[in-house]
């Protein structure tokens, strides 16, 4: 067992642009970070770097107190699962969890042995003499979950593994990974551009936008108190309301109302940020009620989300499912509940 | 794959005509011509013809020369195809994508290595030919007796190079799309999985290649033992001493030279037999293996 430890870390493909640049981050031992960020952020070169698949062109990458920036692939004790699972489509299913330890020379009973433990855990054990193309997509998972634990390795690195499963599987597969990572401890760097996956089985997340941090927390922190309107924007289902507001004197006015943000924050040009489930229906003579014309409602079951415009900003405000909703709705938020981004940097200013 | 309308019925078999005639006046009334001499003898000035069954196939399976040729044939296609497929194969490997590459250099450098062995090609052509090349010229200067007019060996060296370097290209386009098509990730895994470059290609690359090598393989015999009529025919006219004679090339003496048609028929028809072979066996083993 070992954590992984950047330091600086930059990526440059042509020698000129960095896809990624200036990463620090510290994966304690046993813990299960999750890198997210949309498309193109850099997450997969991040990961690739810590395995040993791209060269570093900056900072250094170590993995259990030894620097890995020259160390061989092989030679990191890591496993990885790729997102098209990678699995030796001549090899059975025993052959292609038994390959790693073959190659480094483990002997014959203590491969069976591991082979059938980890076929026990992942419940493959009557795939093992089948062919991956005989699999279905959820099979072949597990048995590249298998070929990353038969090894025993410091580190799991995950590589989006499960965007090739329908919505059902995923989620399933999602609690069976967390479930798995806890019962064995191993560290764990798991990228995925899916932001529910992220908060639901990260014990850390490193939000990425642009080859940079945006910011590392835990889960609720980061959604509670994202640290930029790119992470708020980024993090939570359905997604925060950010509007162009004017500050003065703490507070906000818009849609015929008024907000309290709070003191100690400068006048000028702000976004404000309000998640959907903040905004409370108030009565029509409420103080500071403002006023949300209805463009059209979301059934989800649990809960009916309200479109509609203040401003010319596109709002959506989760009710409770049995509320009834007419033309149009005056809402409130608690002034705790607000999220100040600066309207230039989209720095946090509350 | 869509199905297409026609207005009118005859319409397909006008389009089909073409290919059909083609097909029929190059293909198929030869290939008939050539079955039925072969149940025939003609006499030396091709005045009397007689019908005389099998006799052509039995003569051709008791003598020697035949039987010499086919053996000549066999390690001539295998020696063919092993070494432009092994040569096509490193080419293709150099460049293929390695770990840690970036893709962007090896797509500029497809396009030379493409074209390289096409160019090396009809070099060689040049350099091997017997009246203006200049190996045989050079290989006597350092002392080595070379004469494929007369040692066996020495021409057969020379027919299997001079026709491995036709093929080479083909070959190496090939393995390249081949190499392309397997996944990067599976290197990788391997990569992670603690192979090394060479156990890598062996437990591997080569494996998932299999499909393509095999394909080529037959590709290569099959050429081999009739494309490679030109090759013979400029560089050992089938000598010396009949150590390059290949099937295709006897059936051209025996029928052309010899006028013993009968026989050249008989030639004719079991050298289709044997393409017709390897093509069943090739469609065969595809349809069984589209997917490793
Ligand atoms: N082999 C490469 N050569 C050149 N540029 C590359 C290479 N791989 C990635 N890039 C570039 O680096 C940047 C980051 O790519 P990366 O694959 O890490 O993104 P990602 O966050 O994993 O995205 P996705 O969610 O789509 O997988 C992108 O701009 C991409 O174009
Ligand atoms: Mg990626």
């Amino acid at each position: 067992m070992a954590g992984i430890v950047l330091e600086g870390v930059g990526k440059s493909y042509d020698g000129k642009t960095l896809a990624v640049q200036g990463i620090n981050l510290t994966v304690a031992d046993g813990e299960f970070v999750v890198l997210v960020g949309p498309s193109g952020c850099g997450k997969s070169t991040l990961l690739r770097m810590v395995a040993g698949l791209e060269t570093i062109s900056e900072g250094t990458v170590s993995i259990g107190d030894r620097v890995v920036n020259k160390v061989e692939p092989a030679d990191r004790d890591i496993a990885m699962v790729f997102q098209n699972y990678a699995l030796y489509p001549h090899m059975s299913v025993r052959q292609n969890l038994a390959y790693g330890l073959k190659n480094r020379k483990m002997d014959r009973a203590e491969i069976a042995r591991r082979v059938d433990e980890a076929a026990k855990i992942l419940e493959i054990g009557e795939y093992l003499d089948r062919k991956p193309r005989a699999l279905s997509g959820g099979q072949r998972q597990r048995v590249a979950m298998g070929r990353a634990i038969v090894r025993d390795p410091a580190a799991f690195l995950f590589d989006e593994p499960l965007s090739n499963l329908d919505a059902k599987l995923r989620v399933t597969m999602r609690g069976e990974i967390r479930l798995l990572q806890k019962r064995l401890g191993t560290t764990s760097l798991y990228v995925t551009h899916d932001q529910v996956e992220a908060m639901t089985l990260a014990d850390r997340l490193v939000v990425l936008n642009g080859g940079r941090v945006e910011q590392i927390g835990a889960p609720m922190d980061v959604y509670k108190r994202p640290a930029s309107a790119f992470v708020a924007a980024f993090i939570g289902s359905p997604a925060m309301n950010l509007l162009p507001a004017v500050l003065s004197g703490g507070t906000v006015q818009f849609g015929g109302g008024r907000v309290a943000v709070g003191d100690g924050l400068p006048d000028g040009r702000i976004t404000l940020g309000i998640r959907p489930e903040d905004l409370r229906p108030a009565a029509a003579d409420e103080d500071g009620a403002f006023e949300m014309p209805v463009a059209y409602i979301e059934e989800l079951g649990s809960q009916r989300l309200v479109h509609g415009s203040i401003e010319g900003e596109d709002v959506v405000c989760a009710v409770p499912a049995e509320r009834p909703v007419g033309e149009s709705l005056h809402l409130t938020a608690d002034p705790a509940l607000l999220h100040v981004f600066d309207a230039q940097s989209g720095a946090r200013l509350n | 794959m869509k199905r297409a309308i026609f207005g009118h019925k005859g319409l397909p078999w006008l389009l089909l005509a073409p290919q059909l005639a083609i097909t029929l006046v190059f293909f198929i009334w030869p290939a008939g011509q050539a079955l039925w001499q072969s149940f025939l003898r003609q006499d030396a000035f091709g005045i009397k013809t007689t019908f005389i069954g099998l006799k052509n196939y039995q003569a051709l399976f008791a003598d020697s020369y035949y039987l010499n040729s086919m053996k000549v044939t066999a390690i001539f296609s295998v020696s063919v195809a092993l070494v432009s497929m092994v040569v096509a194969l490193l080419l293709a490997l150099a460049l293929d994508r390695t770990l840690k590459s970036s893709k962007f250099y090896t797509t500029l450098l497809v396009w030379p290595y493409a074209v390289a062995p096409v160019v090396a090609g009809i070099m060689w052509w040049f350099i091997f030919n017997p009246t203006i090349g200049i190996l045989p010229y050079l290989l006597d200067q350092i002392g080595y007796d070379w004469n494929h007019g007369l040692h066996s060996q020495d021409a057969m060296a020379l027919v299997v190079i001079a026709s491995s370097w036709k093929q080479i290209s083909y070959n190496f386009l090939f393995f390249v799309a081949g190499l392309q098509a397997i996944p990067m990730s599976l290197r990788e895994a391997a990569a992670i999985d603690g192979a090394g470059p060479v156990k890598r290609f062996f437990t591997i690359t080569f494996p998932l290649l299999s499909p393509t090598t095999f394909f080529l393989m037959v590709i290569n015999v099959v050429y081999t033992m009739f494309d490679t009529f030109g090759v013979i025919d400029a560089t050992t006219a089938g000598g010396p001493s009949q150590s390059t004679m290949i099937l295709v090339y006897k059936v051209y003496r025996d029928g052309q030279l010899g006028a013993n048609l009968g026989s050249s028929g008989a030639q004719s028809v079991i050298l289709m037999a044997i393409v017709v072979t390897l093509t069943i066996v090739q469609f065969r083993f595809i349809e069984r293996r589209v997917q490793y």
